[in-house]
């Protein structure tokens, strides 16, 4: 496949090298909100709402500061356009649509200091990707998060039945648990090759 | 976290290192913990990178605690570590390519670091400055040696080395030791974290059986 | 995990004005941006000459025998000399040169997909030879142990010293293709590839082979502006 193809940077983000599972990007919320599926599917939605949200803004403020010639402030200028859109987006749902709001609710201002958001500004920077690419590299970053959040809340819900040692407990448990997961990831690795 | 008795200097940077070890007993910072740990070197490097924005942000946002209005502080606080972060990326590959190309993007990444904004909220902005600078600088250390005990389990079983492209290379099990390629790849950190934790809990669980409201429940 | 959220309200002082937040974070900014430029131009000279220096490494290790070299863009007319290392349109390659200034070979840069994420090399071409003599992976996330010995793996990289890439008589494209074959002939075009780690390796054959039946045909036409002080 094309690895400039919009299909294939979709794929590439969501599976092959998942955000959460291969790329080690938004482990916190990853451990934090996978107690639930309800929840996760929820904050799932927030984070890919967030990530189109970012990476648009991230595509406008590079290309503003390519010409500018100043890419040395660009780290900074992602930190505070993404966290101020991502506010006003929040005060624009809360006025308009109160059943969105409630939907991703308290998960928007704790997404927006997430590693994966900076990240995936980062990482379009860094591959150079067109505004149509960054929005496909966008949407499959939150999918495959979604995706990752999703089964490990499924495994989670079952795990709170299973009668393990009390030193295993809590996170210890979830991270072994998270590191199978991401071996059954691997197996996506050569999906577009 | 707060104790009975007014804790010295010295009892604020200890605790950075074993009682409030950001990343075994806090859970913060795992993306880099996880992401940079599969040698030695990274796990090096990385740590030292955070130890010193971290070291920076606390020392000048204790400074200016006085004078930053409430309302704005957060945003304030993140310029101030985004400012170090990218001093940080820029004297990385000047001093070393290698290092650079080896962290990848986990460099810019350590402005949203949760220890570091979490040590200026929590700490810093209510402390005066060779207080925080303490603070900061056992939490930083205590970050760098979680970093290196995954990196030291990940590059022996995963490599075989230990200091693996440096100078100070050497084997650590026998030539014939086959490598566990899974151990530097993205589920030998999850595995290799998993594990830490567990021996942690389970000294903990052993040294002092009574306490209740210790450590696990942070695990959420 | 997020401490923010958690930690104990701040002691209370009089609310601040927006007069003073706008100040406070002026003055942070401003100073923030003077701190960044004096950094900035402090190291960008090390990294400039830390990134020299790794890319003269890598041309010097896919042309045995070169001593120095020279960068040029390869545009519609020819090949001209590049102003500076970075920041020019078009594709770039690296000539390199023997110690009496003869033109060793050129060093071409190729990208391709391979099994985790893109991986680059940087292969040198011998236009008198007319083979490719050197091969060097520059960035790839493949499996350790398997896919990453396309850079280290000595039988695999011996492929690369003398992998035939001729012309066709009509000098448009190469006279036969570069194909991974089992127990391949490497004057050829054959490349023999690793044992458990196929994709990589068909990677490596495909990016090789695309780069040269684009490159090579130019090279060999327009050779003459690449020796040395142009053409």
């Amino acid at each position: 496949m094309d690895p400039d193809s919009l299909g294939y940077i979709f794929i590439n983000a969501c599976l092959i090298n998942n955000f959460v599972l291969s790329m080690f990007l938004g482990i916190c919320p990853f451990l934090g909100v996978s107690a639930k599926i309800e929840t996760a599917t929820r904050m799932g939605l927030a984070v890919i709402f967030v990530m189109l949200v970012s990476s648009m803004c991230a595509y406008g403020i590079n290309a503003l500061l390519i010409k500018l010639n100043v890419e040395f402030l660009r780290l900074i200028c992602y930190i505070a356009v993404i966290a101020s859109a991502v506010q006003l987006v929040e005060m624009f749902i809360k006025r308009f649509s109160p059943a969105l709001f409630r939907a991703l609710g308290i998960f928007l201002p704790l997404i927006t200091t997430n590693c994966a958001i900076l990240g995936l500004a980062l990482f379009q920077t860094q591959k150079q990707y067109n505004f149509l690419q960054c929005l496909a590299y966008a949407l499959g970053a939150g999918v495959g998060f979604t995706i990752a959040l999703t089964i490990m809340a499924g495994l989670r819900e079952q795990l709170d039945l299973a009668d393990v040692p009390d030193a295993v407990k809590g996170a210890a448990l979830t991270l072994i648990v998270a590191g199978i997961l991401s071996l059954a990831f691997m197996g996506f690795a050569g999906l577009g090759g | 976290m707060a104790n009975a008795h007014a804790p010295s200097n010295m009892d604020e940077f200890l605790k950075g290192l074993w009682d409030e070890n950001p990343v075994f007993v806090m859970l913060l910072g795992m993306c880099p913990t996880l992401a940079v740990s599969n040698t030695v070197m990274n796990a090096l490097s990385m740590g030292l990178a955070a130890t010193f924005v971290l070291v920076m942000s606390c020392i000048l946002v204790s400074l200016l605690r006085n004078f930053i209005p409430k309302q704005v502080r957060i945003a304030t606080y993140i310029v101030i570590i985004a400012t170090f972060v990218t001093v940080v990326e820029y004297v990385i590959p000047a001093v070393s390519l290698a290092v650079y190309n080896n962290l990848g993007a986990f460099i810019a990444l350590i402005v949203v670091n949760c220890i570091i904004l979490g040590r200026a909220e929590a700490f810093a902005s209510k402390n005066g400055v060779a207080k925080s600078a303490l603070d900061a600088l056992g939490m930083g250390l205590g970050f760098t040696f979680a970093l290196l005990c995954l990196g030291v389990v990940r590059e022996a079983l995963g490599f075989n080395t230990l200091f693996r492209d440096t100078p100070w290379q050497f084997t650590v099990f026998s030539p014939r030791f086959e490598p566990w390629a899974v151990m530097i790849l993205p589920p030998g950190g999850f595995i290799t974290l998993g594990a830490w934790l567990l021996f942690f809990n389970w000294i903990k669980k052993r040294t002092k059986r009574t306490t209740s409201d210790e450590v696990t429940a942070h695990g959420s | 995990m997020n401490t923010v959220a958690e930690t104990p309200l701040v002691p209370a002082r009089r609310p601040a004005s927006s007069f003073q937040m706008i100040l406070t974070l002026s003055v942070v900014s401003t100073l923030s941006g003077l701190l960044l430029v004096f950094v900035y131009q402090a190291t960008l000279p090390r990294i400039e000459a830390n990134r020299r220096a790794a890319l003269e490494q890598a041309v010097f290790e896919v042309l045995p025998g070169a001593e120095t070299r020279a960068t040029f863009v390869a545009g519609p007319d020819g090949f001209t000399p590049a102003e500076a290392d970075a920041g020019n349109a078009g594709d770039v390659v690296y000539a390199g040169y023997d110690a009496d200034g003869a033109l060793v070979g050129v060093a071409v840069g190729a990208a391709g997909q391979g099994y985790q994420d893109v991986i680059k090399v940087l292969f040198g071409y011998s236009p008198e030879r007319q083979c490719i003599i050197g091969f060097k992976v520059l960035e790839s996330k493949e499996t350790p142990g398997l896919g990453d010995r396309i850079g280290k793996d000595p039988e695999f990289l011996a492929n690369f010293d003398g992998l035939d890439a001729k012309l066709d008589a009509a000098g448009t494209a190469l006279a036969h293709n570069i194909v991974l074959v089992k127990g391949g002939d490497k004057s050829k075009g054959e490349i023999d590839g690793i044992t458990g780690a196929t994709i990589s390796s068909t990677a490596v054959a495909a990016m090789l082979n695309r780069q040269c039946q684009e490159m090579i045909p130019y090279i060999m036409s327009h050779v003459d502006g690449l020796q040395k002080g142009g053409a």
